[in-house]
């Protein structure tokens, strides 16, 4: 399941996770990152081969410093699937990446099979401001991103760990995937992708939950709206962590897209 | 021993019930408390205290930059400064200091720095501060992870623009400038002394290490609380051979002087407590951000512990207990300023001279006794070493005077002396 490999000869290091078999998938994940209970993953790989890079910065993948902007990310992805022999992919992305996943379909139009936007990042719009997630605690963060805040799930998302060197490690970490978030969504999470969607060729769907309190649906629409070939799914009872809420309504959604 | 009266201008009004009613005296504080007409009143209040403090020789006046808050209102402290350049004749200008990596392209702050160092008569002391994460991440929008790269470029560029004699061009990663040829440029060669504000990290003892810079230890938490920071900074000077030259640093220390004890605790536990539970009122996010700090300063930080500052509530005996502010009789205040300066091998006293709400005739009457009654038994205090970090202005002799204003309006009127009269009616009948 976890892998390590070089990437860019050498420059980056990436952890990922790896499974299944079929057509490869590739899935970017968000600005919080994988948490290692991913079972979507798992499901997914029942159809596809999936592959779910740690980007630079987050987890054990190295190189962070090397990705500075959504240019470098996407040049990044471009190597990783070289690397890793696709040729093309189907790639799913959630939130941050899912801005990602939609800059590297418009750049790399060839490369990209079928997109799947999962409450996506990377549009604004000033009457539907999205609410910043970098000043908010663990338990605001969570009534943000889960349909229902007092899930285990949810109060699993938002616990502080008692002893003081894994709050530590935690700190840590969570402090070094959100400095590299912020490279591609502090202050404003833009970076123009309005100008360059028009070139998104793949069939996409967009997948939305319901509740999403952090990136509200109205942005699923802004997406459609602006992606030639796309439909809008929306989850019921799911909210920004959709594919942890509803995994199995996420897994067959995505699926049935990416299968027929 | 130097002494610098500082100012933070805070906003003095803020309502009884803040702390309940809003998250944060910072970043998204409600515009609407905030009273220009009342603002107009103590803007001007605490320039004449600055302006007071000059007359009673202290050695500098202080000001410093800080966005969207109640705590300190000086957006633009180079204004503030240049406001004061001019009727604060004697008094070191401490500007400390612009958050160079808010400035696009930073050779403005060059420029303004150099403005005031020329206006002043080479008065200016520089202070560079990366700022807070409220001020530059939040409020000025800057990417946390880029901020220090930032910050290090804006230095190299803006001493660049201070020390070279040739136009240059200069071809950063965020600012790329054809043509680098400041006008005017500083009164003071190379250029005025640099100090760099810090909250304790020790990226910054590295950095004013490597450039002979002054540290400015700027706490709020008095010096029993910095007594760790200083540790720190000291021995980074010891390791790379530097001597310990306490004149290398400053430490900011809150001060209120009474004429006794009790007088003091009167006459400003009010004050102290509006400051540090109604302006020190910050929402933990805005605080810090992802990447604000290194990593290496997380788990540093991590290790040592929450700090003890973080109390939720100060009261009076607290702050003096703990060394928070010093506040007494001229007699008290001299004994533990002394330990104080004693305990951090610091030479450059930055202190506070108006706290929170304090009315203006509290401010005069505290910052009188201080200089008269306890700056004199302080100033042989590190006599053996030699100031590197004050400025080198001008002599007296050659400073240019501001022309004496005699401003009288009936005289005006009369004489017709005025085109654009003063007066409302004179302005309604144009």
């Amino acid at each position: 399941m976890k892998t390590k490999q070089k990437i860019g000869g050498g420059r980056f290091e990436v952890e990922m996770q790896v499974c299944g078999s079929g057509a490869p998938l590739l899935y970017l994940h968000g600005a919080g990152g994988l948490i290692g209970m991913d079972p979507f993953l798992e499901e997914l790989g029942k159809d596809f081969k999936v592959v779910a890079p740690h980007l630079p910065g987050y987890g054990e993948s190295t190189g962070g410093e090397l990705i500075e902007d959504v240019v470098d990310a996407c040049l990044f992805y471009h190597q990783l699937m070289d690397d890793l022999d696709m040729a093309s992919a189907h790639i799913v992305g959630h939130s941050m990446g899912g801005m990602l996943a939609a800059e590297l379909a418009a750049l790399d139009v060839h490369r990209v099979k079928k997109l799947v936007l999962v409450c996506a990042a990377g549009l604004w719009l000033d009457r539907h401001p999205i609410p910043d997630p970098f000043a908010m605690d663990l338990p605001d963060l969570a009534a943000h991103l889960f349909h229902d805040p007092k899930s285990p799930l949810a109060q699993m998302f938002s616990a502080i760990p008692t002893d003081p060197q894994q709050l530590a490690d935690m700190y840590v970490e969570r402090t070094k995937r959100l400095t590299q978030a912020s490279r591609f969504l502090w202050p404003i999470p833009d970076r123009g992708l309005k100008k360059r969607i028009w070139r998104i060729a793949a069939p996409t769907l967009v997948v939305w939950g319901e509740s999403d309190r952090l990136i509200p649906p109205i942005y699923a629409e802004e997406f459609t709206s602006r992606i030639r070939n796309s439909r809008t799914v929306t989850i019921k009872e799911a909210g920004h962590m959709v594919m942890y809420e509803q995994p199995q309504a996420f897994v067959k959604t995505v699926g049935d897209f990416l299968k027929n | 021993m130097k002494f610098t009266a500082f100012h933070l201008m805070s906003y003095p009004n803020l309502p009884q019930d803040f702390t309940n009613k809003y998250r944060s005296v910072w970043v998204d504080i409600p515009r609407s408390l905030y009273d220009p007409k009342l603002g107009h009143r103590i803007y001007n209040d605490y320039l004449d205290q600055l302006e007071f403090a000059d007359r009673l020789g202290f050695d500098g006046i202080g000001v410093n930059e800080h966005h969207q808050n109640a705590y300190g209102l000086m957006p633009s402290p180079n204004i503030m400064a240049a406001a004061l350049a001019r009727r604060a004749r004697h008094a070191n200008l401490i500007v400390l200091g612009n958050s160079i990596a808010l400035y696009n392209p930073p050779i403005r702050v060059a420029e303004e720095f150099a403005m005031l160092d020329v206006i002043s008569g080479g008065r200016l002391v520089a202070g560079f501060p990366v700022g807070t994460a409220m001020d530059t991440n939040f409020c000025y929008g800057e990417v946390p992870a880029t901020l220090r790269e930032k910050y290090r470029e804006a230095h190299d560029l803006i001493i660049r623009a201070w020390t070279e004699n040739e136009v240059f061009s200069f071809n950063g990663k965020y600012t790329k400038l054809r043509y680098v040829n400041l006008w005017p440029r500083p009164l003071q060669q190379p250029h005025p002394p640099i100090w760099i504000p810090g909250g304790g990290s020790v990226e910054t003892w590295d950095f004013c290490a490597e450039h002979d810079y002054q540290y400015s230890f700027l706490s709020f938490f008095g010096y029993m609380a910095a007594k760790k920071v200083a540790d720190g900074y000291w021995e980074t000077m010891a390791k790379r051979g530097k001597p310990l030259n306490p004149y290398s640093m400053a430490f900011a220390q809150g001060i209120v002087v009474a004429p006794t004890d009790q007088q003091a605790e009167r006459d400003f536990a009010e004050h102290a407590d509006y400051f540090y539970n109604r302006c020190l009122h910050i929402h933990p996010n805005f605080a810090d951000a992802p990447g604000y700090r290194t990593l290496n300063s997380i788990r540093a930080a991590m290790k040592s512990g929450l700090p003890a500052q973080l109390k939720p509530h100060y009261s009076w005996k607290d702050l003096v207990d703990d060394g928070i502010i010093i506040a007494g009789s001229p007699k008290t205040v001299l004994e533990r300023l002394r330990e104080a300066m004693q305990t951090l091998n610091c030479g450059h006293l930055i202190t506070g001279i108006h706290m929170g709400s304090m009315p203006p005739e509290l401010v005069r009457q505290s910052t009188e006794l201080l200089a008269r009654e306890v700056m004199p038994h302080l100033r042989e205090m590190w006599s053996e070493w030699e100031d590197k970090w004050s400025p080198h202005p001008l002599n007296e002799t050659e400073r240019a005077e501001p022309a004496a204003v005699n401003f009288n309006r009936d005289e005006m009127q009369t004489n017709g002396a005025t085109p654009s009269s003063p007066t409302p009616e004179g302005r309604a009948a144009k």
